[in-house]
């Protein structure tokens, strides 16, 4: 179990190259701006579709460029927190962090629908956001739409969860407190996490893995 | 007097209906999905927009008459002859207005911050369920912009609607062409009359339409 990938992909100035493999670890991904760093997480969720390689989460093969295997990425069941978190403007904070369990084929059979709603309810308690359900997402914080974004992708159970420069837009203070809150949140819920950024406190503080990326390489 | 308005309002919405499913299915085509000779279809889709309505309307002539492609088949098949009656003056309104229904919703399409779409096929829908659930309902202002834009232009169509339905008084005689007809057979009581409709209509819609535009507005940045 665990995911490996192998990408190819030839950008603007050079070719995005890595090789690797992990567990139900969080691996931090370091590099400039144009280092090829989001690339990599838009390959793995199917948004990119790499020129060669081979991604395999669980052992289900979702690209492999020998074989002409690429799941489209609604099927790749991938959380991805954006760095902007695009949270649907045109809906609440609930109906954002339902939107996917909605989808899931579970959500069609009533016996798991109940179970599936309990589990998105106690997500929304786990990471503090029950009392903002009904609200519109564009009229809370922007600590609150991370912890929406990441209820959101949590939701659907997914086997990989990509963060692209989750903490990025917030303010000191609230970083600090979310980075304590998703170090917790962290220990509950162990699944393979990717998680892209540009400040080295954020490996110290999470990675059990991490890697520098230059130029689509890793060094 | 009042042929003409009942038959040019019942013509627009037909016109203005046929307009938007066709200006959002194309929109939606070019824009989201990946469609081949795509600068082409969308050359085509403005042409009505660019080339003068008489040219538009002597096209529609040469498909639709008895002996064009589209005219001869459904002469042949369905027993219906298209030009010159009320249904030509809808699909002249139809043709022309369809531009502006495109170019706005192919802007209120593009307009959609695209993590959105991402974040939502991430979240397991498929291209279509992010249109209908993420892009289409974004992009309301532009789409009822283009909604009433179209009305507004299929209300006012003259030289292609002139060219396929006629001038037949109660049967293909819209507004634009009864004031025509009015002012060359010196009713110079009857043009006005229906002129002074016409810039009502057209005012209350477009101001109608800059005053909810307005308030949307202004509640969205309210709720930021």
């Amino acid at each position: 179990m665990g995911i490996a990938f192998r990408l190819v992909k030839q950008l603007n100035y050079f070719t995005l190259d890595v090789d690797f493999a992990m567990g139900n670890e969080l691996l931090v991904i370091e590099g400039a701006s144009g280092a090829g760093k989001t690339t990599i997480l838009n390959c793995l969720a199917g948004i990119v579709t790499p020129d060669e390689g081979k991604i395999t989460v669980d052992d289900r093969v979702l690209f492999s460029h020998t074989d002409k295997v690429n799941v489209p990425t609604e099927k790749r069941n991938i959380g991805y927190l954006f760095q902007n978190y695009a949270l649907f403007p045109n809906m609440t904070v609930r109906q954002n962090v339902l939107y996917g369990v909605k989808n899931m084929k579970e959500y069609c059979r009533r016996s798991e629908r109940k179970e599936l709603l309990a589990y998105a309810d106690n997500m929304m308690e786990t990471l503090g956001i029950s009392h903002l359900a009904d609200k519109s997402a564009t009229s809370i914080s922007g600590g609150e739409k991370q912890r929406v974004a990441l209820a959101r992708a949590m939701v659907t159970k997914p086997s990989l969860l990509l963060l692209d420069e989750p903490f990025s837009a917030l303010d000191e203070n609230t970083k600090s407190r979310i980075y304590e809150e998703f170090g917790k949140f962290r220990e509950t819920l162990r699944i393979p996490t990717i998680l892209i950024t540009h400040n080295h406190r954020e490996t110290e503080l999470f990675a059990d893995k991490n890697i520098t990326l230059k130029e689509g390489k890793v060094i | 007097m009042f042929e003409p308005i009942i038959l040019s309002i019942r013509v627009a919405l037909l016109a203005t209906v046929i307009a938007f499913f066709l200006g959002v299915f194309f929109a939606y085509l070019l824009t989201k999905r990946r469609v081949p000779g795509k600068n082409i279809w969308e050359t085509i889709l403005i042409l009505p927009m660019i080339l003068p309505p008489s040219i538009v309307g002597y096209l529609l002539l040469k498909l639709f008459g008895k002996r064009g492609p589209i005219g001869a088949f459904l002469l042949d098949t369905f027993g219906v002859q298209v030009v010159f009656t009320w249904i030509a003056c809808v699909i002249a309104a139809s043709v022309v207005a369809l531009p502006l229904m495109y170019q706005n919703a192919k802007g209120a399409f593009q307009s959609v911050d695209p993590s959105l779409e991402l974040a939502a096929r991430t979240l397991g829908s498929s291209p279509f369920k992010v249109f209908r659930t993420v892009t289409f309902p974004l992009s309301g202002p532009g789409i009822v912009s283009g909604i009433v834009l179209t009305f507004a232009r299929a209300l006012g169509e003259f030289g292609a609607t002139l060219m396929l339905a006629g001038n037949i008084p109660g049967r293909t005689q819209t507004i634009p062409t009864a004031i025509y007809y009015s002012v060359v057979t010196g009713k110079e009581d009857e043009a006005m009359n229906l002129v002074i409709v016409m810039v009502f209509f057209s005012f209350a819609l477009v101001f109608g339409l800059n005053m909810w535009l307005k308030k949307k507005n202004h509640r969205e940045n309210i709720q930021r």
